[in-house]
């Protein structure tokens, strides 16, 4: 190729990069509509300045640390080099010299990377609602942002001993989603259920406030995921790439539209209504299940592993709520069992994907994410306590953390 | 002079109203409330989860009427509200020791 072909080539990269990029920034937005829609009013502000202050916090530990330990200069597979910054981009004449092998801009990769990281850190936002302290959960956002989520990122697409033992996971259905949620578990577990969820072993529906916001919120989240997968096939400048990015975006949407049609049918079956709040749980599982492949299958294969991720939601919302965990907005079943299940699917249509591995790859992120919240969970609760006062608790986290009422003129 | 205090459906608030303006009716006064009958509310489901509404929404419409108009309002409101179903609601009626309308000062029935 000539020089200037190659530099086109790069620019389109990059374009195409950035922009899938912004998608998933956008993904922030889907996670704060849904979140403010499944918890109480009282909880509104909270649940959204806790989304807009994770987003931020996730944006600058991933620029001082985070982003260069997960991609080290060097490393052992295990323990990644420290450093710290943002490096340069590139030369035009390296990229020339290099016959389009470096083929997007250093700083456009920064950046698709980044959102991820913020995307892991709203999974466990939804999940400790409405009763959590909010300093101690920013406080552990600057732990999981600058060091957990990134050393699990390098034992996989860092180049880890996860990736050498043939772990497949093309945009993260473990590295994002199940290591988000596992996080959010550990937290969950130190936290305990939102008082009068469960009285005298009875389990009481605490609902949602708002649910046309919760469903914007999970039509943003399934926009955001077009770039979320289509980006992370990283080139589209010829056509067997331009070709993989469209499959990824057409399975993309047969997996979100197979979980909601999974969740609403079973839904139905099971409690002889179609309930929304499931379905919606229920395109985020298919779209959780479809990331760890989303170009291998083909498109029905695809719509399928969504709508049994969108039935795996259902029935992971009710074990958890039988064991007695309080998770209000759904994330531990949408993004960790789907997670799990995501992994799994990957060896029906990845002939490179072996069961064996997927499973040493599902365990290794969730024991390394789970023990070392569970450990910094634990610190912050004896240091500051992780859990609001009772009476904080009864008056909503939104005066009692933020002094301000989501809906101030509408008087009850 | 009677105050006519009725807690019906809101639906049917549009059919109260008309039925009490067509038999003479000068002024209402309507409030939004909550309340529970003898069925205590109903259920719903949330993610599998059944929980009690304990508090129905209903509307309550005061009419302030003279003594020879009563009879009628109540039975305006009696067929306007009616649908034949559980909570329709119900009707109190009181006496009005006076009423006064604030421009003019007027009292009694003329105030009305």
């Amino acid at each position: 190729m000539d020089g200037q072909l190659i530099e086109l080539a790069y620019a389109l990269d990059t374009f195409y990069f950035l922009v899938m990029g912004a998608f998933v920034m956008w993904m922030a937005a889907g996670f704060s509509m849904l979140e403010a829609g499944l918890v109480r009013s009282k909880s509104t502000v909270e649940i959204l300045t806790k989304n807009i202050a994770l987003y931020s916090i996730a944006s600058i530990m991933y620029m001082l640390v985070g982003y260069n330990l997960m991609y080290p200069a060097d490393g052992n597979g295990i323990i990644p080099a420290v450093s710290f910054f943002l490096g340069g981009d590139n030369d035009a004449a390296d990229v020339i010299a290099s016959g389009g092998e470096v083929y997007y801009s250093a700083l456009s990769d920064f950046f698709f990377q980044v959102v991820f990281v913020a995307t892991a850190m709203s999974i466990v936002s939804g999940a400790v609602a409405e009763r959590m302290k909010l300093s101690s959960f920013l406080l552990f956002c600057v732990v999981m942002t600058g060091l957990i989520y990134p050393i699990q990122g390098y034992w996989k697409w860092g180049g880890g001993f996860l990736d050498a033992a043939g772990f497949q996971d093309f945009a993260g259905s473990g590295v994002v989603h199940l290591c988000g949620a596992a996080a959010a578990l550990a937290g969950v577990f130190l936290l305990g259920a939102r008082k009068g969820k469960y009285v005298n072993g009875k389990i009481n529906a605490i609902p949602g406030a708002n649910m046309p916001l919760a469903t914007l919120g999970t039509f943003i989240l399934w926009l955001g995921w077009f770039g979320f997968n289509g980006g992370s096939e990283l080139m589209m400048s010829n056509v067997a790439e331009a070709n993989a990015v469209a499959l990824i975006f057409v399975n993309t949407n047969a997996a979100a539209a197979g979980g909601v049609i999974g969740a609403l049918l079973f839904s139905k079956i099971l409690f002889g209504k179609f309930d929304l709040s499931m379905s919606l749980n229920g395109a985020i599982g298919g779209l959780v299940s479809i990331t760890a492949e989303p170009l291998a299958p083909t498109p029905e294969l695809a719509a399928i592993i969504g709508a049994v991720g969108g039935i795996l939601v259902v029935i992971s919302i009710i074990v958890l709520d039988k064991s007695r965990i309080d998770d209000p907005v759904g994330a531990i079943s949408a993004h960790g069992t789907c997670g799990i299940w995501g992994l799994i699917a990957v060896t029906l249509s990845n002939g490179d994907a072996t069961l064996g591995a997927q499973l040493y790859g599902t365990i290794v992120i969730f024991a390394w994410t789970f023990i070392m919240a569970l450990i910094f969970w634990g610190i912050l609760k004896m240091l500051i306590g992780i859990r609001v006062s009772e009476e904080a608790e009864e008056m909503g986290v939104d005066v009692a953390e933020c002094g301000m009422e989501a809906y101030p003129e509408f008087k009850k | 002079m009677k105050l006519i205090i009725a807690i019906v459906k809101p639906f049917k608030l549009d059919d109260v109203r008309n039925a009490l303006s067509d038999i003479g009716v000068q002024g209402i006064t309507v409030t939004e409330v909550k309340g529970f009958g003898r069925q205590k509310g109903h259920t719903e489901l949330y993610r599998g989860a059944e929980y009690v509404v304990d508090f129905l929404p209903k509307v309550k419409v005061e009419v302030a009427v003279s003594d020879e108009m009563s009879d009628k309002a109540v039975e305006a409101i009696t067929q306007s509200a009616n649908t034949g179903k559980i909570g329709d609601g119900k009707i109190f009626i009181m006496n009005i020791e006076s009423a006064i309308r604030i421009r003019t000062g007027e009292t009694g029935s003329e105030a009305l």
